[in-house]
């Protein structure tokens, strides 16, 4: 095996593996996405957010706008502070109302954004007024056996 | 008589986790020596990319068709399994997920393990076993930094690459049985898997793991090598050795990564 | 007194305490000589071979090479000293991976800036020393036994030693490479101007390439003197080596309980 055939062998398995690397990233990831995007950034407060992760979807009309950047709790409101990234092309008014949501049935958690009705549009370190939590279950649940036994009461008492 | 015997069952026990612990110490200043010495294989480059000739180039051929047989394997099992729920096409998040995560850096590395670690043990075991090594040595030249750490660095450089091209073998044959034998929509297939696959999390950490195992496999390879009994039956049971020890810390350090990297979590 | 090139003075080795390879020897190897050490296998002259070369440490006493202390000399120090000395092991240990061009080179490559025109005047000044000149193209898997040695020998004079060890260097040869390899090691230790050691148990050749012999039995040196001596010689160690008579000092049993008595106990 003489060397320059060696050489040759070795320059064509790096390169491929390089661009197997590229096909991962570019393919089947989602660099080509969004990581070079410019953003700015808004919070949102909310009082339970679920399974709510960093690196959220955030999304408009069904169209992803942003990440979730940070997730954090505030300790004089003992809420969850959540930082969204959004990207510069797209403005939202001020009033705009934060949901949690789950896509599909079991699927992840993501942020949708619902625009308001204001001329006013959101600016860098805003904070989104109208927010709303995550479904959990458990509260279901409770509401439904709640509401359930308030019905038979009611029932019984029309009796 | 009983007495004695439970005795020396404790003793043995103990003798062999001692020695073990023995082999351990000296296999890390080994180590420690080989990175010092690395000069040689840095500066003489041909050296080194000769062993990755001889440890990635050809690997090439069982990494690709293995590839290929894993991915078409995730495509028929996923789509057996996600059409029950009606998530069929999520077979490309499946499949994407599954080998970029977990099989790529793992199966590739217990391959590598196989192919290119036995081979590089056998190799210097033989140079051991034939005088190679001692001859080297009174020829004034260090075997360790010309023989052992060009082995070491081709090792570390090829796992990665060859776990990423697994990857891709993988992701092209689950598309080739999901999309084309099976009929998963092959727009769902594609953009489903880029919105769930994310390059910091799962292809970086993936990255990450084959490094971390190719630097695990090269090392006790090289070492099973070095430290062989220079006899036929020094050399064999050198080799085995190497494949076997060099799967169970791949297995092993794959829970540690998976466990580190992985772990759902809001707090980072 | 002739300067001498190696001075070994009451040197012990062993193993482990139990075992004593070697019980304070005292040995003299003067400028210009060729020196050869026999004895039974396992009477330590390999041993001490590789205590000259470095390669092990001495537990007691002094082994100075061309002046230096060896006992404690460690990496580019000990490095320095085998520069000096080229060493043929005893089935050649050449490296399989090179041809016998390349496995000439080696030192010259590793241990100059040479350049390439000139190396390769210089491999071909050697190999013609040996007379393998032509097969300079060949790998060492092509060569026979003998001839692998000669190329082993051609390496290990590449950088002009001033101290040529031998370990065993007529192991398994036909009579003709025999003779080949005997008139090599005179003719170059005298045109080299070097001083030659030779550990060999080939009573016929050597006795007639040596100046001074040193014999050793068990970890001792039993009798020494130029070869004439020795064949003259009354000490009965060394007549039955000489003569190769099967009982004497060494004898024919191994130790064992009377013959009677185990036959007896075999039966009843």
């Amino acid at each position: 095996m003489n060397r320059a055939t060696i050489d040759a062998w070795v320059g064509v398995f790096v390169a491929a593996g390089f661009a197997a690397l590229l096909f991962l990233a570019l393919k089947v990831g989602n660099l080509a996405s969004f990581s070079t995007a410019e953003t700015y950034q808004v919070q949102a407060k909310f009082a339970n957010i679920g399974g709510l992760k960093v690196r959220a979807p955030i999304k408009s009309a069904g169209v992803v706008v942003g990440r979730v950047s940070e997730v954090s709790f505030d300790n004089e409101s003992y809420e969850a502070l959540v930082t969204l990234n959004l990207d510069t092309r797209f403005k939202f008014p001020r009033d705009t109302a934060a949901k949690i949501l789950t896509s599909g049935l079991l699927g992840e958690q993501y942020v949708g954004l619902e625009a308001g009705g204001d001329g006013a549009m959101l600016k860098q370190g805003d904070r989104l007024r109208l927010t709303q939590s995550a479904v959990v279950l458990e509260n279901l649940i409770s509401q439904f056996l709640f509401s359930k036994a308030a019905e038979d009461k009611d029932a019984k008492e029309k009796k | 008589m009983a007495e004695g015997g439970r005795l020396r069952l404790f003793e043995r026990l103990g003798a062999a986790v001692t020695a073990r612990i023995w082999r351990l110490g000296f296999a890390s200043r080994f180590f420690g020596y080989m990175l010092l010495h690395s000069g040689t294989a840095l500066r003489r480059f041909q050296l080194t990319i000769r062993e990755i000739y001889f440890a990635g180039v050809l690997s090439l051929i069982i990494i690709l068709v293995s590839g290929l047989f894993v991915g078409m394997v995730l495509g028929l099992q996923g789509y057996e399994t996600l059409q029950r729920y009606g998530s069929s096409e999520a077979l490309g998040v499946l499949v994407a997920l599954s080998l970029v995560r977990e099989l790529g850096p793992v199966v590739a590395g217990l391959l590598f393990a196989s192919r290119a670690g036995s081979a590089i043990t056998a190799e210097i075991g033989l140079m051991k076993a034939t005088e190679q090594i001692a001859a080297m040595e009174m020829m004034a030249v260090d075997p360790i930094a010309r023989v052992v750490a060009p082995r070491f660095w081709a090792g570390v450089v090829s796992m990665p690459l060859l776990a990423a091209l697994f990857s891709a073998m993988g992701i092209f044959g689950g598309y080739l049985v999901g999309v084309k034998l099976i009929g998963v929509d092959e727009g769902a297939f594609w953009s489903q898997m880029q919105a769930s696959v994310d390059v910091r999390e799962d292809i970086l950490n993936g990255v990450i793991k084959s490094v971390v195992f190719g630097i695990a496999v090269t090392w006790i390879a090289v070492f099973e090598g070095y430290d062989a009994q220079p006899t036929a039956e020094g050399v064999s049971s050198a080799t085995t050795r190497t494949v076997v020890t060099s799967s169970l810390a791949i297995l092993a350090l794959d829970f540690v990564l998976t466990a580190l990297m992985f772990t759902g979590g809001n707090a980072r | 007194m002739t300067d001498s090139v190696v001075e070994i003075d009451r040197l012990s080795f062993g193993y482990d305490a139990a075992r004593p390879v070697l019980r304070a020897v005292s040995l003299v190897m003067p400028r210009g000589k060729v020196v050869g050490i026999m004895g039974q296998s396992g009477c330590g002259k390999t041993t001490l071979l590789r205590i000259i070369g470095g390669a092990r440490q001495a537990g007691s006493g002094t082994a100075r090479v061309l002046g230096t202390l060896v006992n404690g000399l460690h990496g580019s120090a000990l490095y320095a000293l085998r520069r000096k000395m080229g060493m043929l092991f005893q089935f050649g240990a050449l490296f399989t991976d090179m041809s016998v061009y390349d496995n000439v080179a080696f030192p010259m490559r590793e241990h100059s800036d040479l350049p390439e025109e000139l190396i390769r005047d210089l491999v071909l000044m050697k190999l013609e020393a040996v007379g393998l000149r032509g097969a300079s193209r060949l790998t060492p898997a092509e060569l026979s036994g003998g001839m692998a040695r000669r190329v082993a020998l051609a390496r290990a004079i590449a950088l002009d030693p001033q101290l040529m060890l031998y370990d065993e260097p007529f192991t398994a040869l036909d009579p003709i490479s025999f003779a080949v390899i005997a008139r090599l090691i005179r003719r170059l230790n005298d045109s080299l101007g070097a001083t030659s050691v030779i550990v060999s148990h080939d009573v016929k050749e050597c006795m007639e390439i040596v100046d001074y012999l040193y014999f050793m039995s068990d970890g001792r040196v039993v009798a020494e003197g130029t070869p004439q001596d020795m064949r003259a010689t009354a000490e009965p160690f060394v007549r039955q080596f000489v003569r190769g008579e099967t009982d004497g000092p060494i004898p024919f049993h191994y130790p064992a309980p009377g013959y009677g008595a185990d036959l007896a106990v075999a039966r009843g």
